[in-house]
């Protein structure tokens, strides 16, 4: 199994000069089985560079797990051209929207709405499938079995484990290990806090033993503070659950839009050192977009 | 009578909250630090909106592995964002009406619903269960009379009926719902939970509150509620449209090995936590 970013930067496409070593797009993963089978990852702005390396292999099957339909997960798939061709069969996975109750294909049509877009979803030519899909629902793509795992963002997220020829890639989408809502002394505190720690056990267990965890880790330590609950993760926490989930490799990724290539080395060095990161630790590195990694 | 009760699921499901917690709601998401901690407080006093919150979380398009039965344990599982948001969706439904064609009093229902809720949990400290498992009591006892809720808003005749029927004839109010409806705020009430995939402990709960005799099944959550029930109506604490006084079973009595009157003299003075659960709705 093979997987290439298309994009790693969190909220907002910001391309630039400052960003042009680790890419400026919005989420996308590629993955590739080990029979070629093509699994996307997130359709951030991304995914328009990588339609452009998919034309020889038209007509292809493609399959796109959405974490969740914030815009800069799904902000690429208007523009991404193997829908607008015929002959290719796209498969779109995602929770459905709870609060609205809306199919996850209603979701991602209304991108696609006047207002929005000149052409219409069911003006596509592509094969399109949609499947909302269901807290830890196993799906085969060919010879990679994906499981999902909710975690914790302001919107039904889920996390992704892709499982082929025994090696294994975890992506969390947005994710912010959850905080107690009760004080320290509140009679409901004790409860709560048993409930998470089990809920990180079991969130631990879903990445356990990945060749790579591909982990959000938007904020510095020193940004989390005025940023807890908005769904997020930081570089300790992401550092703390690659260790405990016995990962041998993990991304950092999601990065913060404002955040210059020279910046996100510096804050991640300091991580790395004040975590005090050694050669038995798991190896790190920022995402970068472009980077193909064979797991 | 099939087809009846069918609509009557049907718009169920667009049943309004209590205005008391509607207006919290709105207030509270209306600023922009909504406090988690509140949020949760306000809907685990409602028994429409804690239902309704389950109902959601427990939904079959999240399909989570195991049912949950307790608010503040959804928010970790779809994150607070999520449970606010559906929060508001249920207030954006409206509140229930203060007066309704049953000339049934919801205001002192919900303070009924949130004693009982109370009393059944200090009844599970009593027996020991242990603080973090009590809450199950608490939201099973809130819960317990949601039935008459929905009978209220939309079978208010019928209700109004048994109503008077059960003061005019002394009769239990969910035997005389029985002889005018075919079926109890019991039975309703769990219909509901069973469809909404609640944890089959508060079904039972809310099916059987009136049937400890008759329902011979062990079942301490049970057992809790009902007892807390009858307590209630002697504390004379809100009124839930029944004034028949049932007698506590002797079965409750045995598992709590003394007699009724014991049982009650052991909870001691319940004015103040009353008083405090009640607060805000009054």
């Amino acid at each position: 199994m093979q997987f290439t970013f298309w994009g790693v930067r969190g909220s907002i496409a910001v391309p630039g000069p400052s960003t042009v070593r680790y890419g400026g797009n919005t989420t996308c993963i590629e993955v590739r089985g080990d029979n070629n089978e093509l699994v996307i990852l997130d359709a951030g702005t991304g995914i328009f560079q990588l339609a452009q390396t998919l034309f020889a292999e038209f007509p292809i099957d493609i399959n796109i797990f959405i974490s969740h339909t914030h815009w800069d997960h799904i902000q690429g798939l208007p523009m991404f051209t193997p829908m607008f061709v015929p002959g290719n069969n796209i498969n779109l996975y995602g929770a459905r929207d709870i609060v609205e109750n809306r199919s996850v294909k209603d979701v991602l049509s209304r991108q696609m709405e006047y207002s929005y877009f000149p052409l219409r979803e069911n003006e596509l030519k592509s094969n399109m499938h949609y499947f909302d899909i269901q807290d830890q629902q196993d799906v085969q793509i060919g010879s990679i079995k994906v499981s999902n795992f909710l975690l914790n963002h302001p919107v039904l997220n889920f996390g992704y484990r892709l499982e082929c020829g025994g090696k294994t890639v975890v992506f969390t989408g947005d994710h912010e290990w959850p905080l107690n809502i009760y004080a320290e002394g509140d009679p409901e505190y004790s409860d709560y806090q048993a409930f998470l720690d089990l809920r990180r056990q079991q969130t631990l267990d879903f990445f356990r033993g990945a060749d790579a965890l591909i982990i959000d880790t938007a904020y510095a330590d020193s940004e989390y503070p005025s940023r807890q609950g908005w769904g997020h993760g930081s570089f300790d926490a992401s550092i703390r659950a690659a260790r405990d989930a016995g990962v041998k490799k993990a991304f950092l990724t999601h990065h913060e839009p404002t955040r210059s290539d020279d910046q996100l080395e510096q804050v991640f060095e300091q991580a790395l050192k004040r975590n005090g990161v050694c050669s038995s630790d798991p190896a790190f590195f920022l995402a970068q977009e472009g980077v193909q990694i064979e797991v | 009578m099939t087809s009846a009760k069918d609509q009557l699921l049907e718009l169920v499901e667009h049943i309004p909250a209590f205005p008391q917690a509607v207006m919290r709601i709105l207030d509270i998401t209306s600023r922009g630090d909504c406090d988690s901690k509140e949020l949760v407080r306000i809907i685990e006093r409602d028994p429409v909106l804690a239902i309704k919150i389950l109902k959601l979380v427990n939904s079959p398009y999240i399909g989570l592995p195991q049912p949950i039965a307790s608010v503040s344990h959804s928010v970790i599982f779809v994150g607070i964002n999520t449970i606010k948001n559906l929060a508001l969706s249920v207030a954006a439904i409206g509140m229930l009406p203060k007066t309704n064609a049953a000339d049934f009093d919801m205001d002192q229902l919900l303070k009924h619903s949130l004693g009982v809720a109370t009393v059944a949990a200090r009844l599970a400290e009593l027996l020991g269960v242990a603080e973090k498992d009590r809450s199950d009591y608490f939201l099973a006892g809130l819960l317990h009379d949601f039935g008459k809720v929905v009978l209220a808003q939309y079978k208010a005749v019928e209700f109004k009926q048994a109503l008077e029927k059960s003061l005019a004839d002394g009769s239990p109010l969910h035997q005389a719902e029985t002889a005018i409806l075919g079926y109890d705020h019991a039975y309703i009430g769990a219909l509901l939970a069973e469809k909404w995939l609640l944890p089959a402990r508060l079904v039972d709960c809310i099916g059987f509150h009136h049937a400890v005799d008759t329902e011979t099944r062990d079942d301490q959550l049970r057992d809790c509620v009902a007892l807390a029930n009858i307590i209630l109506q002697r504390l004379d604490f809100g009124f839930s449209g029944n004034r028949y006084r049932a007698e506590i079973p002797s079965t409750i009595e045995a598992r709590f090995a003394m007699s009724g009157d014991d049982i009650i003299s052991s909870l001691g003075d319940l004015d103040d936590e009353l008083a405090k659960v009640t607060a805000f709705s009054h």
